[in-house]
């Protein structure tokens, strides 16, 4: 017996190569071939990883059926594990080998749970362990995404009324927005795509900013250079909103290079959608932060749509969270409409990020309840009462309200009174804005470099010249 | 080298020992008659020492690319003087991978995250292998970096160098070829360089990398190679050369021919050509595409009245036409013969080598341009 193992390695092979099969001889001499035996066939048809098995060379003396060639033959697997010797040192590191050809299975069956600590009527779940959120922080976050859907209404019908030229709304997302915000330091930079005003709100962007910068007026920090919503400001660490698509995310590895260079106790954090991890730009980033290790924090807000494309069309993955692994990134799915869950998940994530130096991905589930934009019908691609149960059954903000209030932390006339307070604040700031005069014409031609260009010092200075020689065809709300 | 030997001199004698104040006189005053071009060097070791010199002062420089940092450890003994030889040589080993980050392959990627990092104060230098990949990174260098301190309104500095070949090599073909000169040159809010000789690259890289503004800095492949004198003063840390100014590589008075990169050598060329038949060309090394050095070209129009403009790039919208735009507006009266442009052929670049040569300005055509402005009767076709 121990001759014929001793020699079985080879005799195996020349068999391997007559009847066409990979085989990988077990070199350590157990005995326990006869007791496996018997139910190896069973199991290897049944066992769920039989797939890294290796196939044994079986010495009791059981014969082969003959087989015709091409046929496949099945060897009785053992009930050990791979053997450590069969494994080989590839670029990349050590891999075990296994001759069971196995294609690992486009999903995994179930898909990756969503982490969420209120349930829908917004009482913690039972057994739930997270973070618990203090009263000042609570009601905080909670008028701020009153706030928030607030501001949506009334610039929404704002640029209906022609007032402005274009409004986004993050309606549906403000769990996201302000939990988040709320998870984070001031020192963190957050690269924003577009959807998440919320997050200067928290940071203590006004109403009043805010409507500067959608009319573009001479008080706009924009110096009115952008299109409304895209927002930017130095003071409160937040980049400038780029309307092309996921560029944020390599800049977000980049600023997060340079804090890891720096040993600052801060992260990036940087938002996209589903639709944004379609891009290249997404593939680069994450890659690139798993490579450098780097602490930036990518949140993906997955709300279903991508202008009209739904996510079925955007990708076949099991959504965003699973292809963390792929690039060797820890991440979590969470209920991004579940306020706490959301505060909790990036609190962590952050404190990982910095500690570990390591990226982190979160995929927060939501719905994108308004248009994607006022360019935008989405009753055309999607059902009306599909847009309605989100509204209403499923809205993040009614259901972080049922929780504070549920604390005492909020009545119902706080609300009203908020409400209407908030409304009227802005109203007012629109107004302003409105009134407020447009940039002067100066913003035209610096910032195009750092020093200005001569060539544009030149043009400004021809063509306040030739202002000055008609001044009746210049209109009298520009100033210079 | 003399120099170096007249230092020690100079040193070794500073005691005050009496048998050498007349030797130590003597060499003082040969020094400074040979004070200029005393050393040659080339292009790709010129490049070298900015990189380091500028990494070495900064802490906050660093420089990312393929193949950046470790390939120049496989080729560095085996192949010297070859192309092959990065320009970053030795920097890896001396910065460290924090300091030179060899990148995955991904233009698009590292160029985001390159302007990532310089929008949080670090100052990176985006290597490409050549130009023709930085088309797949061409969102980010014009939406991401030119733009973003006008759309951030002066709050989001993006301080970053995009450099590496540009243009044709030798034998490489359509996709390894393309000149980007004119492209980037039309974007505002880039700077665009194209140097020529070692000094320009010194000076021009050092310049670039303390700029606040995204640079495009063009090498040119073919170029790294070769040689050139440099004086002390290029040779110094300090050393910088202003953006936006030409130079004149060679003084003239009939014709003015403006070139940049690769093609300053050829006008060269074609200038002591030209001086055999009485024609002074006067040759302008562009060094600066974007801003281009408006108020040079034109004076020097003034003075010849006749000018050529010699590229390798595409004809149609090329840097030619620009210059040529602009000396019409600018002095248009001055202009005694209409402008000459020379430049690469409206077709894909080929491969053979001898459709290559036909595909890419000569020196005989710029002789030729040449000769045809000055009212000189030349034949039409090109002899291959």
């Amino acid at each position: 017996m121990a001759f014929w193992l001793s020699k079985s390695r080879s005799i195996s092979s020349l068999l391997g190569k007559r009847i066409g099969l990979l085989t990988i001889l077990h070199e350590r001499n157990k005995g326990s071939f006869l007791h496996s035996r018997r139910d190896a066939v069973f199991r290897y048809k049944n066992s769920p990883e039989f797939s890294t098995k290796s196939a044994t060379f079986s010495a009791t003396g059981r014969r082969f059926k003959s087989s015709k060639t091409g046929e496949q033959v099945e060897l009785p697997s053992s009930d050990e594990d791979d053997d450590e010797n069969q494994a080989v040192d590839f670029p990349g590191g050590r891999v075990a080998f296994t001759s069971r050809m196995n294609f690992t299975s486009e999903s995994s069956g179930k898909r990756i749970p969503c982490f969420r600590v209120l349930d829908d009527n917004g009482y913690p779940i039972a057994g739930s362990i997270f973070e618990q959120v203090n009263k000042e922080i609570a009601v905080r976050m909670y008028s701020g995404m009153v706030t928030l859907q607030i501001m949506d209404t009334i610039l929404y019908e704002t640029q209906r009324q022609g007032r402005i030229s274009f409004y986004l709304t993050s309606t549906g997302e403000e769990a996201i927005n302000l939990a988040s915000a709320a998870a984070l330091s001031p020192d963190d930079v957050v690269l924003p795509q577009y959807r998440e005003p919320g997050v200067l709100l928290w940071r203590g962007f006004t109403l009043q900013e805010f409507a500067n910068q959608c009319f573009g007026n001479e008080a706009d920090y924009g110096k009115g250079r952008q299109m409304p919503i895209h927002y930017g400001s130095q003071k409160h660490n937040y980049f400038t909103v780029s309307s092309p698509i996921a560029t944020q995310l390599p800049q977000a590895a980049g600023v997060a290079y340079s804090l890891k260079m720096d040993k600052k106790d801060a992260c990036v954090v940087t938002y996209m959608g589903d639709g944004g991890t379609s891009e290249g730009d997404f593939h680069a980033a994450l890659n690139f932060a798993a490579v450098t290790e780097v602490p930036v924090i990518f949140i993906c807000r997955n709300n279903g749509w991508a202008i009209s494309t739904p996510i079925t069309e955007q990708f076949r993955s099991d959504g965003v969270v699973v292809r963390g692994q792929a690039y060797g990134i820890r991440s979590i799915r969470v209920d991004g409409n579940d306020a706490l869950a959301v505060y909790n998940s990036v609190r962590t994530a952050r404190q990982t990020a910095i500690n570990e130096q390591r990226p982190i991905l979160i995929e927060a589930l939501t719905y994108r309840v308004g248009h994607h934009s006022t360019s935008d019908d989405s009753t055309k691609y999607r059902a009306v009462d599909e847009i309605e149960h989100w509204k209403t059954a499923q809205n993040p903000v009614a259901r972080f309200r049922k929780w504070v209030q549920g604390n005492g932390w909020w009545t119902d006339e706080y609300e009203s009174e908020f409400r209407s307070n908030i409304r009227k604040q802005l109203m007012e700031a629109i107004q302003l804005a409105a009134r407020k005069e447009k940039p002067p014409i100066a913003n035209l031609f610096t910032d195009v470099y750092e020093e200005n260009a001569p060539n544009l010092v030149e043009q400004e200075r021809s063509l306040g010249e030739t202002i000055k020689k008609h001044p009746q065809d210049y209109p009298s709300d520009v100033p210079l | 080298m003399f120099g170096i030997i007249s230092h020690k001199l100079v040193a070794s004698t500073a005691g005050g020992s009496p048998g050498q104040p007349i030797l130590r006189a003597a060499v003082l005053a040969m020094m400074s008659n040979y004070s200029t071009a005393t050393k040659q060097i080339m292009v790709r070791e010129a490049l070298n020492s900015a990189l380091d010199e500028e990494m070495a002062a900064d802490p906050t420089v660093f420089l990312m690319g393929e193949e950046v940092g470790e390939y120049e450890g496989a080729y560095k003994v085996r192949f010297v003087n070859s192309p092959l030889t990065p320009v970053s040589k030795g920097l890896l080993r001396k910065y460290g991978p924090q300091r030179v980050v060899d990148t995955p392959i991904t233009e698009a990627g590292f160029t985001g995250i390159g302007v990532g990092a310089s929008c949080h104060g670090l100052r990176p230098i985006v290597e490409f292998m050549t130009f023709n990949f930085a088309m797949q990174a061409i969102d980010h260098i014009i939406n991401s970096a030119a733009k973003t301190n006008y759309m951030s309104a002066g709050n989001i500095n993006v301080p970053i160098v995009f450099r590496g070949p540009n243009g044709p090599a030798a034998g490489v073909g359509a996709q390894h070829s393309q000149i980007s000169s004119h492209w980037y040159s039309s974007c505002p809010g880039l700077k665009v360089l194209a140097p020529y000789s070692s000094e320009d690259a010194r000076g021009l890289l050092k310049t670039a990398i303390r700029d606040p503004d995204p640079v495009v800095f063009l090498e040119n492949e073919l170029l790294y190679g070769e040689s050139f004198p440099v004086s002390d003063e290029v040779l110094d840390s300090s050393f910088c050369l202003p953006i936006g100014k030409a130079k004149i590589e060679k003084e003239g008075k009939d014709v003015t021919i403006t070139a940049f990169s690769r093609m300053v050598g050829y006008a060269l060329k074609a200038a002591e050509i030209l001086e055999k038949e009485d024609l002074e060309a006067e040759v302008i090394n562009l060094r600066s595409i974007r801003p281009l050095d408006r108020s040079l070209i034109n004076n020097s129009v003034r003075k010849t009245n006749r000018l050529v403009t010699v590229e390798e790039g595409f004809p149609q919208h090329g840097v030619g036409a620009e210059i040529c735009a602009s000396v019409v507006e600018e002095n248009f009266n001055y202009l005694d013969a209409p402008v000459e442009r020379i430049s690469g052929a409206d077709a894909p670049m080929p491969y053979a080598a001898n459709l290559e040569r036909l595909a890419l300005p000569q020196v005989e055509d710029v002789v030729r341009a040449a000769r045809r402005a000055c009212y000189r009767s030349v034949p039409t076709a090109t002899t291959a």
